[in-house]
């Protein structure tokens, strides 16, 4: 299983959960496995099957677009969720 | 019993000399060090050189030249203090140190540059004095931040710690944009205000606080909220760093875009209840805004600490992480966020990072930039999903 970190702004989607295991080889595979179970996390992740472009995804701390996309081999590590945030108040 | 005399022609026959013509052909690739007392290198000195009086040497040299291979040139006013101190630095184990014969006398004479070293006062020597003991920072650092230039947008939640440290560190000149004033629902967290500012503008009450807090510090206002239409006036003041803290991605992706164009290192951060993120932009050398977040989230993915809530201390980590970097880049040292964004959650107190990598099609930073002049920033977030 591999381990998705929710931020804050994507948790109402998933109950309040801050932290997921997901099911899969791939990265497309663990968040697709985490949006069977919440697909209100799924309207917010994906525009037309795709990584919505405002959602960055890393893996290991590097950002999925540098690798192989949705198809990156998730390998043991950890992925984490960031949308941007504005907030400096 | 040796005379003072034989003493110092004994020094001389174990150290290297040089003239004031050989000492100056190595002006700019040797390190000039000025061993006299500080009131003689304050009437002027080799231009580039450090100054450690005779009397610190040992102590502090290793501190301010850790490579015990680089080239050093000692001068005194005469050249006698200087081959002592030679003969010291030889000890320590500096391989490539000489004396300058003559000192700064010949040197002059000859001449060749020399400048007057802008100087500390007696009580900025004691308001600094833990940054000058830091090899770092240390007199010419101090002397950096004092005439450094900090922009910060916003005087909220990040710009009250940000611009409390670095008016504490003798930042000389903050520019501070903000249009609000003080609410007493500000008060949780904005620190550089009070409660006595409550309904007054918040660029005023900082103003007030951080001239309060150090005297060496000019505060210049500016009481609007950054646009299009007034961001290249203020930008325009010249500025080594900018601090965003603001509180909406039009803000956000307008400092972007103008910080680009003027080459203008941002230190970003960003809040929402427990997590702050933390980098650095600059242009030219790493990521910007938009390689990092090329769309802005439509608004219900991206809700304000005023939606929200924050909690009141993290604005109070993040903006001093953001002093730091922003202190980090007009001192020149260290290493910077820049390539590395930095998730802190207070929740659970840890801390992650990611990296940011340059994007070669970034429409604003990339090989072929498609925007080339401010756009309607507020429509192009509101647009992001349509």
């Amino acid at each position: 299983m591999t381990r998705v970190r929710i931020p804050p702004t994507l948790r109402n989607e998933v109950g309040g959960e801050r932290e997921l295991a997901g099911a899969g080889e791939t990265v497309r595979e663990v968040l697709a496995d985490i949006s069977g179970r919440y697909p209100a996390l799924e309207a917010q992740l994906f525009e037309d099957g795709d990584l919505a472009p405002f959602v960055n995804v890393y893996l290991g701390g590097e950002d999925v677009r540098t690798l192989d996309g949705l198809d990156t081999r998730v390998n043991g590590s950890s992925v984490i969720l960031l949308p941007a945030m504005a907030g400096g108040c | 019993m040796a005379t003072y005399r034989e003493l110092l022609a004994e020094v001389k026959l174990r150290i290297d000399e040089v003239g004031a013509t050989a000492a100056h052909e190595r002006h700019g690739e040797a390190l000039f060090v000025d061993v006299r007392e500080r009131e003689e290198w304050e009437e002027g000195a080799v231009p580039g050189a450090v100054h450690v009086s005779r009397g610190q040497l040992e102590s502090r040299i290793e501190g301010l030249v850790p490579d015990r291979s680089r080239e050093l040139v000692l001068y005194c006013a005469g050249g006698s203090r200087s081959a002592f101190a030679t003969k010291a630095l030889q000890e320590l184990g500096y391989e490539n140190v000489v004396s300058l014969a003559g000192g700064f006398t010949d040197w002059k004479r000859n001449g060749f540059p020399i400048e007057t070293p802008r100087s500390l006062t007696p009580d900025q020597r004691r308001r600094y004095s833990r940054h000058l003991l830091i090899p770092e920072v240390g007199e010419a650092g101090q002397e950096r931040l004092l005439g450094g230039r900090v922009l910060l947008i916003g005087a909220g939640g990040l710009g009250s710690p940000a611009s409390l440290y670095l008016a504490a560190a003798g930042v000389g000149t903050l520019g501070i944009v903000d249009a609000d004033v003080v609410d007493d629902s500000n008060l949780q967290r904005q620190i550089v205000h009070s409660t006595e500012s409550l309904g007054e503008p918040k660029v005023l009450s900082a103003k007030r606080a951080l001239e309060a807090l150090n005297p060496d510090v000019v505060v210049k206002t500016y009481e609007e909220r950054l646009t299009s239409e007034n961001v290249e006036r203020i930008l325009g003041e010249g500025w080594d760093v900018i601090v965003d803290g603001a509180d909406n991605f039009p803000t956000r992706y307008l400092v972007n875009d103008a910080s680009v164009w003027h080459g203008i290192p941002v230190v970003h951060g960003s809040i929402y209840r427990f997590e702050g993120q933390v980098t650095v932009f600059n242009p030219g050398e790493g990521p910007c805004y938009r390689c990092l977040f090329p769309t802005p989230p439509p608004p219900e993915l991206a809700p304000s600490c005023a939606e929200g809530g924050v909690l009141g201390v993290l604005p109070g980590i993040v903006g001093s992480l953001q002093a730091n970097e922003a202190l980090k880049l007009v001192l020149g040292i260290g290493e910077t966020l820049q390539g590395r964004l930095l998730l802190l959650d207070a929740l659970g107190t840890t801390v992650d990072e990611v990296s940011v990598q340059r994007d070669p099609a970034c429409p604003v930073c990339g090989e072929h930039p498609t925007v080339t002049e401010y756009v309607d920033y507020v429509e192009f977030c509101a647009g992001a999903r349509a």
